[in-house]
């Protein structure tokens, strides 16, 4: 269970990018996070895991605040957060087996990081993750050598290997072709099933949002302005969630700033 | 709309003005190239002598004289030993500095510029002056030759270790942080690999520069085949230096071709 409350994010004197966000997520969801570019989707998502550092707010992930760690805690915290990325974020010149192993950093040694022995329980979950996913074969090859729907998948099996409590994805098909932007969707639905667990996915395209995922929740100028069932995101929600442009929504949450100093 | 007139459509790259401060900045070069030479005390019979003193100096050193052979090829093998033991432990020691001069990893400002300082007055004091002053420290021999290389070769390479650290991607470095992975761990799987190729490479073109500077140093005394060069110029045996000298071009090509062979093979 993941709760956030009146979660704000402001960058240096700017607007803030978060402004008092609630959102609660219950075990065993898949929730689709929409909105326009700019919206604060990833800063979301960042805070969570806080490689952004909320600004105020509180973000409980299964009874335990998040935003208050430091050093030590904050990475045995985020042990327990796996994250995916849009861009992979895979290390290029490592094998597929050592980027999997990756998920396991915050868990092992130094000097078995350092030789590469890895324990067996971890190596054996990485092959059953590995198999899972459809890579395990690719277990020696450099991980740039693989294609873009490839690595995705290494991206997850990463996030996979660290036990997690949640995962957050963050765009994970934006850079995919059609036919591995739905596989990979298919698989975090089914994993999350399976794993049972919390599945934040950040996403432009609202047609998989739809299809691949039980809740969708839309961001406009910080807030939630949306948050339902697929089925209730009707052309009227699909327009206060993406009309305006860039310039209107500066605008619209000046205006915001404005009328909240007054209150 | 009328046509414009041929006077209209006059073209020329510069105006008048621009014309004239570069025919200005002309005069200005030409002026101190004429200073400088006028400047500098050459004496000219010297100059117009020279032709004859090449030929003087290339009959002299004709046939070169082998017969101290052994002493020279030691004096080469130690050169080499100079060189390789500098690069190695430079490389090493260079590390940690690249590492606080790199805006992305240095832990704060004051690190950043102890690590640039470092490098600066590393790279600003040439190699033979380094040897001076080590001769001075450690006495003539082959360890004020080793640290004085190593001293130089510590500013090249940490600043193009610094410079490759500065560009590495970002975002496998946020991935990794976001798996609770300690700082330590991070270095290790995400900044390593990524700039490993340039840690080859630097290493190895140092290491090739670096046997080049080891044939000098004999001349302040810090060991290496400079020493039997310098003793032979000061004792006017021009045999062996002739000698000396082929040594030198001979183990330098060597040299290339291996750090050459090497570069293929690693990167």
């Amino acid at each position: 269970m993941l709760r956030i409350q009146q979660l704000v994010k402001r960058y240096g004197h700017d607007e803030p990018v978060l402004k008092g966000l609630d959102l609660e997520v219950p075990d065993e969801s898949v929730v689709s996070i929409i909105g326009a570019s700019g919206a604060g989707k990833s800063t979301l998502l960042r805070c969570i895991n806080r490689l952004v550092e909320p600004t105020s707010g509180s973000i409980e992930l299964n009874g335990a605040e998040l935003t208050r760690l430091h050093g030590n805690e904050l990475r045995k915290a985020r042990r327990r957060i796996g994250m995916i990325f849009q861009g992979f974020n895979l290390v290029d010149r490592l094998t597929v087996m050592e980027n999997v192993q990756c998920g396991r950093l915050g868990y092992i040694p130094y000097w078995r990081a350092a030789l590469r022995k890895y324990p067996t329980a971890d190596i054996d979950r990485a092959y059953t993750l590995m198999e899972r996913v459809g890579i395990a074969h690719y277990a020696n090859k450099r991980a740039d050598e693989l294609s873009g729907g490839e690595r995705q998948r290494v991206g997850v099996v990463r996030a996979l290997m660290q036990n997690p409590e949640i995962l957050l994805a963050d765009e994970p098909t934006a850079s995919l072709d059609p036919v591995s932007s739905r596989q990979i969707m298919e698989l975090l639905q089914t994993l999350a099933q399976e794993l049972q667990l919390p599945v934040l996915i950040n996403i432009h395209n609202v047609a998989e949002a739809r299809e691949y995922t039980q809740r969708i929740v839309g961001m406009r100028f910080g807030r939630l302005i949306f948050d339902g069932k697929p089925e209730d995101l009707d052309q009227s929600a699909m327009d206060t969630v993406y009309s305006g442009t860039p310039a209107e929504d500066r605008q619209q949450a000046e205006q915001d700033t404005s009328r909240a100093v007054v209150s | 709309m009328t046509q414009p007139s041929v006077a209209e459509r006059a073209w020329s790259r510069y105006t008048p003005q621009q014309r004239w401060k570069r025919f200005a900045g002309l005069i200005v070069v030409a002026l101190a190239v004429t200073w400088s030479v006028a400047t500098l005390d050459v004496i000219w019979p010297w100059v117009w002598d020279a032709p004859v003193q090449i030929g003087d100096l290339f009959r002299r050193m004709v046939p070169p004289e082998f017969s101290n052979w052994r002493a020279i090829f030691w004096a080469l093998v130690e050169t080499l030993n100079i060189a390789t033991l500098a690069t190695f432990v430079a490389v090493f020691v260079s590390l940690p500095i690249a590492y606080i001069s790199a805006q992305n990893t240095t832990p704060n400002r004051f690190t950043l510029w102890l690590g640039r300082f470092i490098l600066v007055s590393s790279r600003s004091v040439n190699t033979l002056i380094w040897a001076l002053l080590f001769v001075a420290i450690f006495g003539p021999g082959v360890l004020a030759g080793i640290i004085a290389i190593m001293f130089r070769s510590l500013g090249f390479l940490g600043k193009l270790m610094g410079e490759a650290i500065e560009e590495i991607d970002r975002r496998p470095v946020e991935a990794l942080e976001a798996t609770g992975a300690s700082r330590a761990k991070v270095i290790l799987y995400a900044i390593v690999p990524q700039v490993i190729p340039t840690f080859f490479a630097v290493s190895i073109l140092r290491w090739d520069i670096n046997l080049r500077e080891s044939t000098v140093l004999g001349l302040v005394g810090a060991g290496g085949i400079g020493v039997i060069l310098q003793g032979a110029i000061d004792t006017l045996a021009w045999p062996t230096v002739a000698t000396v000298l082929l040594a030198i071009i001979v183990l330098v090509i060597a040299g290339e071709a291996v750090a050459a062979w090497l570069r293929k093979k690693v990167i």
